[in-house]
């Protein structure tokens, strides 16, 4: 049997079985259940916009350089992520690793910067407790900034994994979900960075 | 083992990674020109805030389709509509929820 033939019907590795096949579409799945999770704490910050009662307004505490640092930081891991795809499908496992470990980094850049973030604000008087408003803002960030915590230590036990077991139809499985995990979460922040932060500085 | 690893190289995905490079130039575009269109140009608030979702919208495409390969395999069109029925109920609870609530605020 000739190789090539096999290489054409089986596509990318993470696709070669129908176990890793079924495990990504179930993902998408859960990515959908994810964008109902966002939309029910979008609607209820949306809903509570104004109601800041004795706390600052958004608009007082909102800094355009920092909002587009975090955005940078995302954006560009989102793009590293896609890279560390791209080299898993060319079999290159170091150039996967690489990518993968500057993902990880500038997604602590970005947890770093947004717990920077919540510190001054609440430094400024708003803090969970403060109004209706900055509840539903802490929350709505929050529960994202505590997606990417997890995104990070997801994607570092892929990696021991990666360097212990190396390629094969489950560890690129594992990759390739955690990638769409990720980029996931970009989706999240470009609305966050939409309907939070520049809804807020413009209103 | 080792012939699964030659599969994985000989997949065609060789070469430039032409697909994440545009998905990402087009991300800090619609970036960069969301922040544009509230900061300098001086429109009303809601065409400011129609024009920025739908600049939202665009980004959340180039993630899905560019970087994600929403698309790929024999299940890519349920993963497709999958995602798009996540979002017209994403709208449907956001706008609903904004307009319920935003009825009898006189009276509060």
């Amino acid at each position: 049997m000739s190789s090539e033939t096999a290489e054409s019907v089986q596509g990318p590795l993470e696709y070669s079985t129908e176990e890793e096949r079924l495990k990504i579409f179930g993902f998408w799945i859960f990515l959908g259940a994810e964008v109902i999770l966002f939309g029910t704490l979008f609607a209820t910050y949306l809903v509570m916009y104004g109601r800041t009662g004795e706390g600052p307004d958004p608009g007082e505490l909102f800094k355009l350089k920092d909002l587009l640092i975090e955005t940078f930081l995302l954006l560009t891991s989102s793009f590293t992520g896609g890279l560390a795809v791209h080299e898993m499908r060319r079999g290159n496992l170091k150039g996967l690793l690489a990518w993968l470990a500057v993902t990880i980094l500038l997604g602590l850049g970005f947890v770093g910067e947004e717990a920077k973030e919540f510190i001054e604000y609440m430094g400024d008087g708003a803090s969970m407790g403060t109004s209706a408003y900055w509840s539903s803002f802490f929350t709505l960030v929050g529960t994202h900034g505590c997606h990417v915590s997890l995104g990070i230590l997801w994607i570092a036990g892929i990696m021991i994994q990666l360097a212990r077991r190396g390629l094969n139809a489950v560890t690129a499985r594992k990759v390739f979900i955690a990638s769409l995990y990720w980029h996931f979460l970009d989706v999240v922040w470009i609305f966050i960075f939409t309907l939070v932060y520049m809804t807020g500085m413009v209103m | 083992m080792a012939q699964q690893k030659n599969e994985t190289a000989a997949q065609g995905h060789g070469g430039f990674p032409w697909r994440q490079v545009i998905g990402f130039i087009l991300s800090i575009v619609l970036t960069l020109l969301a922040v544009w269109v509230v900061y300098s140009l001086e429109l009303p608030a809601k065409v400011t805030l129609g024009i920025i979702i739908i600049f939202a919208f665009l980004q959340a495409s180039v993630q899905l389709f560019m970087f994600m390969h929403v698309t790929e395999t024999k299940d890519g069109s349920i993963q497709t509509w999958n995602m798009i029925h996540a979002f017209i109920a994403f709208i449907i609870i956001i706008v609903g929820s904004i307009w319920v609530m935003s009825f009898g605020m006189g009276y509060m």
